[in-house]
């Protein structure tokens, strides 16, 4: 029935660009960048640091206008969306996740404010009950007990329960599509496994879409499907995530490979 | 449903006032300095505004003695050019320049932080447009500004000198204020609320005013303090409030009169300290407030 050559992918990006500034300063943050990605799929977005990568997720959240190129979901074109009523809509299917829980979150809401908040994007606004009711939920899916954590404002809550409250707001509206920009730089090392089994478990439970946006190889290669390398604004690499760490093809790629301490440490163990 | 509404009172308590604000006035009770300058200007306030009910001084233009008669039993600090209890002045004179102050200082950073605001969270040309206008205010000296508006307007009422007087000071608050929303506005949480489906009124009255309220209860403290400076400077030329007391016109009747050559300390020495008073008062007051917003300025 469905033929695969018929139906659009779930989210698909062309020549998508951004470049900030004019003249000698022009800056292109993201440069002709093209992918697609199918549904449930996890996704890495791979690269140091000001290669790119949350301007790419920050377009593909519609945070920012790209300057070329075009976003589709499920083959419709969302660049062209305008204004608040139009962007509502995309962001009942997209939510996003961002590295600092603690500037990510209002410091004057309580965690039952900010969560009940999100639900503003629907169409039909629920009763309070409601609200509540699904506030409740999304705490208790990313493992927080509601009843310690619904009044605690973010200075009360330890880093790694503020960043699993961000990841219950993005759940309250169920989005297909997650954008997670880099979601565990600001965490213990012993809360990044959590969270990253939790974006996991979500993938597997509800078949969300997970855009997984990271500088860090080993949590791309713990987590992600597949892997899309980003240098200078440029997609330089993209495959399955085995095939692109075992055999990087871009020069890149390798020198990200060869910066990351535990897996040459692992490969003299080896005997490599 | 219903279980919901009923399990809700019970299981999941609010916790009540100790939120953010709750703690800052925690910490308030807490810095030596704080309390100090608030004391000192609620002791000012309740001179000017309760001062007079309690002593019956109802009438501060009546004459009860001679031309600058010397501080008595009677008149506390004496009388001035014409006869008139300085004591009583003094108490009727602060309450008319801290209303002045108060309606200059709420104008001027309402102002402030309307154009602020607006400037820095629009940005692109509304933001240069309105930032033409503040740097244009600024340039003019807005003691000339009054002057001018002083003179044009023939009955000058203890209102309309607060207003004249702050419709001209607002631009530096409102170019600290753009440079606070603009910074505030590229921070994650104001992404997340628009990924809340948030409008533009609700990210500014959310997302960046409450994360510049210290500052602007700080800006507004500096106002009241230079719309008082500034109506004193006023009045002393001779454009005061006209049928009012005020402690510029005080200073004003005690140049014309001569007090400092006859020697008249009380009628131009009691104004001139009640006006550093209240301005050292609100300086102190202003730098505590940082003081007890900003944990780094802490002393523990």
């Amino acid at each position: 029935m469905n033929a695969p050559s018929t139906q659009p992918p779930f989210l698909e990006t062309q020549n998508l660009s951004r470049t900030f500034g004019h003249g000698a300063q022009l800056v292109r943050a993201v440069d002709r960048v093209s992918f697609t990605v199918r549904q449930g799929e996890i996704v890495a977005i791979v690269g140091e640091s000001g290669s790119g990568k949350t301007t790419l997720g920050r377009l593909l959240l519609r945070l920012l206008d790209p300057t070329d190129g075009r976003i589709l979901l499920h083959g419709q074109d969302v660049t062209a969306l305008r204004g608040g009523k139009q962007l509502r809509t995309y962001w009942r299917k997209v939510q996003a996740v961002f590295q600092d829980p603690y500037s990510a979150f209002n410091q004057f809401y309580t965690n039952a404010r900010v969560l009940s908040r999100s639900l503003d994007v629907l169409e039909t606004q629920p009763s309070r009950e409601e609200r509540l009711q699904r506030t409740i939920d999304a705490l208790r899916e990313v493992g927080l007990d509601p009843e310690d954590t619904l009044f605690k404002y973010p200075h009360q809550l330890s880093g790694g329960q503020v960043q699993r409250v961000m990841i219950a707001r993005a759940l309250m509206v169920s989005p297909e599509l997650l954008i997670a920009d880099e979601p565990t730089s600001m965490l213990d090392a012993s809360l990044r496994v959590t969270v990253l089994n939790l974006l996991k478990d979500l993938r597997d439970q509800r078949d969300m879409t997970i855009l997984f946006i990271t500088h860090d190889l080993g949590q791309a290669y713990y987590i992600a499907d597949r892997v899309l390398v980003m240098y200078q604004g440029q997609m330089v690499e993209q495959g399955p995530v085995e095939e692109v760490l075992q055999n990087p093809q871009h020069d890149y790629t390798r020198r990200l490979m060869s910066d990351v301490p535990l897996l040459r440490g692992r490969k003299s163990f080896f005997g490599q | 449903m219903t279980t919901m509404t009923q399990t809700r009172g019970r299981r999941y308590s609010s916790p009540g006032v100790l939120g953010g604000m709750g703690r800052a006035f925690l910490l308030a009770a807490y810095s030596p300095r704080f309390l100090f300058a608030l004391t000192v200007f609620l002791l000012i306030l309740s001179f000017g505004f309760l001062g007079p009910i309690i002593l019956g001084r109802h009438d501060a233009l009546m004459t009860v003695g001679g031309l600058y008669d010397k501080p008595s039993s009677t008149a506390w600090l004496g009388t001035d050019n014409f006869g008139r209890d300085v004591f009583t002045q003094l108490m009727y004179g602060i309450r008319t320049s801290l209303i002045i102050g108060f309606i200059a200082g709420s104008i001027a950073t309402t102002l402030g932080l309307l154009i602020g605001t607006t400037a820095g969270f629009v940005g692109g040309t509304v933001e240069n447009v309105l930032m033409a206008i503040t740097n244009v205010v600024i340039t003019i000296p807005s003691i000339v500004i009054l002057i001018l508006l002083s003179i044009a307007i023939s009955t000058r009422s203890i209102v309309v000198m607060g207003m004249i007087i702050g419709i001209t000071s607002w631009p530096w608050t409102a170019r600290a204020v753009r440079a606070q929303a603009s910074s505030l506005r590229t921070r994650e949480h104001v992404d997340i609320a628009r990924l809340s489906g948030a409008g533009t009124l609700s990210l500014i009255f959310s997302e960046i005013v409450p994360f510049m309220l210290s500052y602007v209860v700080m800006a507004f403290v500096l106002q009241l303090s230079s719309g008082i400076l500034q109506e004193a400077a006023l009045s002393m030329l001779g454009l005061g409030p006209s049928g009012n007391v005020s402690l510029g016109i005080m200073l004003q009747w005690a140049l014309l009169w001569e007090s400092v050559r006859t020697g008249a300390w009380w009628a131009f020495l009691p104004p001139a300290l009640l006006l550093t008073l209240i301005a050292f008062s609100l300086l102190l007051l202003q730098s505590s407030i940082d003081e007890i917003f900003n944990p780094r300025l802490r002393r523990s």
